[in-house]
């Protein structure tokens, strides 16, 4: 399928076009870390406006569930500006130090929790040509680095020296490691539907049709799944038993204060975009528009809403169906959610990857 | 003076490994050794990264960092505190200790000595496609890894039946 229309919005041009400009003015080695600086400032503010947003997102949605209004007093109509009230006041909070904790860990563990939503988040296909992140492995590297905020929750629980904190790492630990099995299984099939692990290339496999839609229903099963073990991931919906606040007060980041206890806040609510971010781009075609095959006028006209737009669109969607699911299911007991994982999900995902291949090998798939 | 991006990169991640490597083994602490080993293993992966071998890169943090690191430290938590344990190095360990790292340090120059400072060689930016990887893991011909592949595999299988035998309630 031609794909060249997709570039009137594609914004390579203008990056080859910064980088030749700087190039031309500078030695490359200082082009390329001003580049990484900038890159870098942009990721973070946009971590913390995509927070801000959700925030505000969850509230709403949470208090549209309870048959509330929500936050409605600061700022106007529609408390707009209650959640950066929120985040002012987080910053001037202070940051306790414990007595007889390893305050060196102690300290480090929220940074090593959103150091690893961060790697995950810059990874995102945001645009045609605007991704930051996009290696030939991409989505393996997603996973790996996602995989690495478990030990960020387990230093926290040990470091706090409280045994609450300590049973919701552990929890919390033994939850994350079993579901990344069900989703390390699904992005393999999806691997194996796209054929190529680069994110980019995920994307592009889908111009002529959404993943969802070209895998039958094994594609929809392995959609559920990957919900399923992806909201398990970021801590959420029916599986926060990490801080069920009756037993457990709030499970690893109870003794946090201040800015430290904002950062894990940060990266739970950034997790929640990350996988919806990355269901969107396996099997919602991330910023590719809605194409069916055959249809060139209707191909053309989803062309003109920009990749953008799609993006953000699609991830929103996900993420609202995960903030659904949230405040619809009531919370999951330890061995209920562990029974899940290993007796009924990870079966079905290694099923979900057989059938994939089957699909594949035959030539099935749309 | 003509230090590329690469070879800065290169020098500042190979110094935060040492340092952390040293630290690994000096501190008193049992989790923070854990912890410090754990960046160590982000500073093997960051070579790799280098290196252009991304899949390997991206291995190493999701084995170690993301796996093996994890299991040292549920199995901290599980077990004993480290109070309880009063370690007093003797003489001979001493000595062994002092063989090995000699041993070490001739080995590494030696490799330096002999093949040169290797980091100029390295092809900047080139990935190594996942595909071609796949088909080497499980190709029968000279450079194929078909049979080291497979025998890992079984040893993986032992290990799971012999954990859950380990684990079974009888």
């Amino acid at each position: 399928m031609n794909t060249s229309f997709l570039d009137y919005y594609s914004i390579q041009p203008i990056t080859s076009w910064i980088h030749e400009a700087l190039c031309s003015v500078m030695p490359e080695a200082l082009a390329i870390f001003i580049e990484c600086v900038v890159i870098g400032v942009v990721i973070v503010a946009l971590y913390a406006v995509l927070a801000i947003v959700l925030i505000y997102m969850e509230r709403k949605v949470c208090a549209a569930f309870q048959c509330r209004i929500g936050p409605n007093r600061v700022g106007g109509k529609g408390g707009l500006m209650q959640v950066p009230a929120d985040v002012l006041k987080i910053l001037t909070k202070e940051i306790i130090r414990l007595k007889h904790a390893d305050n060196l860990l102690y300290a480090l563990a929220p940074y090593l929790m959103i150091m690893a939503s961060i790697l995950a988040f810059s990874c995102l296909p945001w645009h045609k040509g605007a991704q930051i992140l996009d290696m030939n492995i991409g989505i393996l590297f997603v996973l790996a680095a996602s995989s690495l905020g478990v030990v960020g929750i387990l230093l926290a629980g040990w470091s706090s020296n409280n045994k609450y904190t300590m049973i919701g790492a552990v929890r919390s630990g033994a939850m994350l490691i079993s579901y990344e099995l069900s989703l390390g299984i699904i992005v393999l099939a999806m691997i194996v539907l796209s054929e190529t692990a680069s994110i980019s290339g995920i994307v592009e496999a889908q111009a002529n049709g959404w993943n969802l839609f070209k895998g039958h229903v094994v594609a929809i099963v392995a959609f559920a799944v990957y919900l399923i073990a992806g909201n398990a991931e970021a801590n959420r919906g029916p599986f926060d038993l990490a801080e069920a606040e009756q037993e457990l007060t709030a499970g690893y980041h109870t003794e946090y204060s201040g800015l430290h206890f904002g950062f894990f806040y940060l990266a739970e609510y950034l997790n929640l975009f990350i996988t919806a971010g990355f269901a969107s781009t396996l099997f919602l075609g991330g910023w590719m528009p809605l194409h069916v095959a055959g249809l060139d006028g209707f191909n053309a006209v989803m062309d003109y809403i920009p990749g953008v737009v799609w993006f953000f669109g699609k991830t929103f969607f996900v993420v609202w169906l995960l903030m659904w699911i949230k405040w619809t299911f009531i919370r999951l007991r330890i061995d209920q959610v562990l029974v899940f994982e290993w007796k009924y999900l990870m079966p079905t995902s290694l099923l979900i990857l057989v059938l994939m291949v089957v699909l594949k090998v035959f030539g099935l798939v749309f | 003076m003509d230090i590329t991006l690469q070879q800065t990169v290169f020098y500042v991640v190979a110094i935060l490994m040492s340092v952390f490597s040293v630290m690994t083994v000096t501190t008193k602490s049992i989790l923070r050794s854990a912890t410090y080993l754990l960046f160590v293993l982000f500073g093997t992966a960051a070579i790799y990264f280098i290196l252009g071998y991304t899949f390997l890169g991206a291995v190493q943090l999701m084995v170690y960092a993301g796996g093996i690191v994890v299991l040292y430290v549920f199995s901290i938590l599980l077990t004993n505190s480290d109070k309880s344990i009063n370690l007093k190095i003797c003489r001979s360990k001493m000595v062994a200790v002092l063989a090995t790292i000699i041993l070490g340090a001739a080995l590494v120059l030696f490799l330096i000595w002999t093949n040169g400072f290797a980091l100029n060689v390295i092809p900047e930016g080139s990935e190594i496609a996942l595909k071609e990887i796949g088909h080497a893991l499980i190709s029968s011909d000279k450079y194929g890894y078909v049979l080291p592949f497979e025998a890992v595999g079984v040893l993986l299988l032992a290990c799971m039946i012999g954990g859950i035998l380990i684990a079974r309630k009888r």
